[in-house]
């Protein structure tokens, strides 16, 4: 379903990715580790068509090349992230942005409109599942919201999206352990064979609620090993350490390519 | 991780570069003064109006008065110098003389007013709104007239206020805004044409909303009206104010004075949405806005000013509050929007001088392209003003990075049991809003829109339901443009 392959990405001239391959099928999670700086971010980034990085290689979801589409299309394409530091907006209600965005790739799409009364239904199901009360939908869009809100306010919004594929950034970082119950009960109800996710994490600790079906170890902008959940159990033992040698030689390599 | 600056830059330019709507003209016959400013000018505006003794006498004072003022300078706008030699200080559709009905109204005006939304025919018109239509400072016509004054209320052109209310107008004209009161106010009362009066007599609340609508037409001319509005003890009035322009390549001066006296317990509560062509993106054209706005609030009343200001190449503007009476209250509640190049100084007064009076002072600052937006505002609590109370929140929103936003406060409180709040805050829109928008699926304008609109949400609450809707539109209208 979502297909990439040689990926790389910079910025202000400096290179992140640096070829980057992944293949994800319909109803598969993912999870992508790494260490700091490794370019998981960027990644999620890369997927969701931020503005200015400098990108080459492939990236199509169920055909489609998402390169070549602003941010907008890929949303509408059934692209969702969430976001590791949710962005407020002052003044603009909950509700009002949660059914602007729904509409906006329905309309995209050539779908109808949800009215507000239908929509109120989808939103309090949606609600359920992250164990949210009704005045979150009136408050302005994360504004004031503790960590934790803030997080599940994203899967509010992926519920309600009902992406295809599903890219969620770091939502365990700043969780503490009920919130994080919440947040990955959140995420494994919407587990389906239609819908695909790629989960970034740091630490090992989200997997013990998400059990993702493949594991990747990312660094320096490529993926060095892939595995089953078993890799990130010894990812946790062990840390990154081994895999940053592995690279080492690699770029040792590109080194003495570069000389002859 | 940011984008380039360069990226957002220009998002942010390409967002905030729309066409002016309303730029079109119309071709109206003018009765028209040839340019130049002297005692005879103020005679024949006071001729061709058929005007009393007394207020010929209080235009000549004005203009005597204004002779010897300079034009103040202490405003954070660059203008360039303004020749009032060169501008022609009456103008005035002509169409037949009286009005009876809606249908006497010249059918070009009426399509003008259609053309901008304001159908002046009463049975298409919003039910609950009165208009009073003015072109180049001439009421054209007011609707549901007899309506309102079945419940006693006058609400007409000022000039037939002149002629049907005489006592009513000299009691109270200049009696919030005396003639002497600054370079502009002396000028609009020398040589004022038109505008609305709007008296609502005691314990009356006014069954619908009553609003002016102006329009500049005219070529080369200066536009000066007058609002006075007085409400009696106890009586409440919502008044609505919206005003456009034709895309001209020169400058016009427009110089209003608007007068509220809310006396015992009575309440005004006057919107404006203000949208004067701003001039083109390179500061060519757009009117000069300077308005003098003040009511005096007695015992126990209260004035609410909010305004929306998104038109105009300068606005010079400080809707105030003088709370004369104890317990009275002021409010001020703010949106002005600077783009292209236009530049903003605006804010309120709220001079505290009776026992327990309370203002509210929320101004929200929009800058974008090359606009430049000041807040400046006083609080003067007097010796006699116990137990007085502030609280002033400005907030500005830059767009882009070639704008500016400046935020100048006074405060001078004479009395030690005032107790005064000033919160200021300054934000961009960032670039990481419009992504998270965008990775919702929203269009860069529609978020843009948005995100915008939620900056004046506390202001928009203040409006009207009609014009809270209008202001909105206005704003996304404003501030959208060619995102390819």
């Amino acid at each position: 379903m979502l297909h990439v392959n040689n990926l790389t990405a910079a910025i202000g001239g400096k290179q992140i990715l640096n070829g980057l391959n992944l293949d994800v099928g319909a109803g598969e999670v993912h999870a992508i580790m790494g260490p700091n700086g490794s370019g998981k971010s960027t990644f999620a980034h890369a997927l969701a068509g931020r503005d200015g990085y400098d990108i080459t290689g492939e990236v199509t979801l169920d055909g489609a090349d998402l390169l070549d589409m602003e941010p907008e299309a890929r949303a509408a394409a059934g692209v969702f992230m969430g976001f590791q530091y949710p962005v407020e907006i002052p003044g603009v209600n909950n509700m009002y942005f949660l059914r602007t965005a729904l509409n906006s790739v329905r309309r995209a799409r050539g779908e109808t409109e949800v009215g507000a009364r239908d929509f109120l239904n989808v939103s309090k199901k949606a609600m359920d599942l992250v164990e949210m009360k009704e005045d979150f939908l009136y408050r302005s869009v994360n504004a004031g919201f503790s960590g934790g809100e803030k997080k599940r306010n994203e899967i509010l919004q992926m519920a309600i999206m009902e992406p295809r594929l599903a890219v969620l950034d770091e939502t365990d970082s700043g969780l503490d352990i009920d919130a994080l119950r919440i947040v990955a009960g959140g995420v494994n109800a919407l587990r389906s064979p239609e819908r695909s996710m790629v989960v970034i994490t740091h630490y090992q600790r989200l997997l013990d609620y998400i059990k993702p079906d493949f594991v990747h170890v990312l660094v320096d902008g490529r993926i060095v090993k892939s595995g089953d959940h078993t890799l990130a159990l010894h990812l946790e033992a062990n840390g990154y350490a081994d895999f940053e040698n592995d690279l080492g030689d690699a770029s040792e390599q590109s080194f003495a390519g570069a000389q002859s | 991780m940011t984008a380039p600056m360069s990226e957002s830059t220009r998002t942010i330019e390409e967002l905030t570069s729309a066409d002016y709507e309303y730029g079109f003209s119309t071709d109206l016959e003018t009765d028209i003064a040839p340019p130049g400013l002297d005692e005879s000018v103020v005679r024949l505006i006071s001729s061709k109006k058929d005007e009393p003794e007394w207020l010929l006498e209080w235009r000549l004072k004005a203009y005597a008065a204004w002779r010897e003022m300079e034009e103040p300078d202490w405003a954070k706008l660059e203008i360039a110098p303004i020749d009032y030699e060169s501008i022609s200080y009456w103008a005035a559709p002509k169409q037949k003389p009286v009005l009876d009905s809606m249908d006497d109204v010249d059918p070009d005006i009426r399509e003008m007013f259609d053309k901008l939304g304001i159908p002046l025919h009463e049975q298409k018109m919003l039910s609950n709104v009165a208009v009073d239509a003015i072109v180049d400072s001439v009421s054209v016509t007011t609707t549901f007239k007899a309506t309102l004054l079945e419940a006693g209320v006058i609400f007409c052109s000022f000039s037939e206020a002149v002629k049907d209310y005489p006592d009513l107008v000299r009691e109270h004209l200049g009696s919030v805004v005396p003639v002497r009161d600054n370079f502009f106010a002396a000028l609009n009362s020398a040589v004022f044409s038109d505008g609305s009066f709007c008296y609502i007599p005691k314990g009356v609340r006014c069954p619908m909303e009553l609003s002016t609508y102006f329009r500049i037409n005219s070529m080369n001319t200066g536009q000066f009206e007058r609002t006075l509005i007085v409400a009696e003890d106890d009586s409440h009035v919502s008044y609505l104010e919206g005003c456009t322009a034709p895309q001209r390549d020169e400058n016009q001066l427009h110089a209003a004075v608007v007068e509220l006296v809310a006396k015992d317990r009575a309440e005004i509560k006057y919107s404006t949405v203000q949208n004067w062509y701003p001039g083109d993106e390179n500061g060519v054209g757009g009117i000069y806005n300077f308005v003098t706005k003040r009511g005096r609030a007695h015992t126990d009343a209260k004035i609410s000013w909010t305004q929306v200001e998104t038109g105009s190449a300068i606005t010079w503007k400080y809707p105030s509050v003088i709370l004369q009476g104890d317990r009275s209250i002021g409010e001020f509640y703010s949106v002005a929007l600077s783009c292209r190049r236009q530049q903003a100084d605006t804010g309120t007064k709220m001079i505290h001088i009776g026992k327990d009076t309370t203002s509210t002072i929320i101004s929200k600052g929009i800058s974008a392209a090359h606009g430049q937006n000041t807040y400046r505002g006083l609080v003067k609590i007097l010796r006699s003003a116990e137990n007085a109370r502030n609280y002033t929140q400005c907030d500005s929103l830059l767009l882009g990075k070639e704008c500016g936003a400046h935020t100048i406060p006074y405060i001078e409180v004479k009395n030690p049991t005032a107790q005064v709040e000033h919160e200021a805050s300054t934000s961009t829109v960032g670039e990481d809003q419009l992504y998270y928008c965008r990775q919702r699926g929203m269009t860069e304008e529609d978020a843009m829109s948005m995100i915008v609109n939620g900056f004046c949400r506390e202001v928009f609450n203040e409006l009207p339901m009609e014009f809270a809707v209008e202001a909105q539109r206005l704003l996304s209208i404003s501030l959208e443009g060619s995102v390819g």
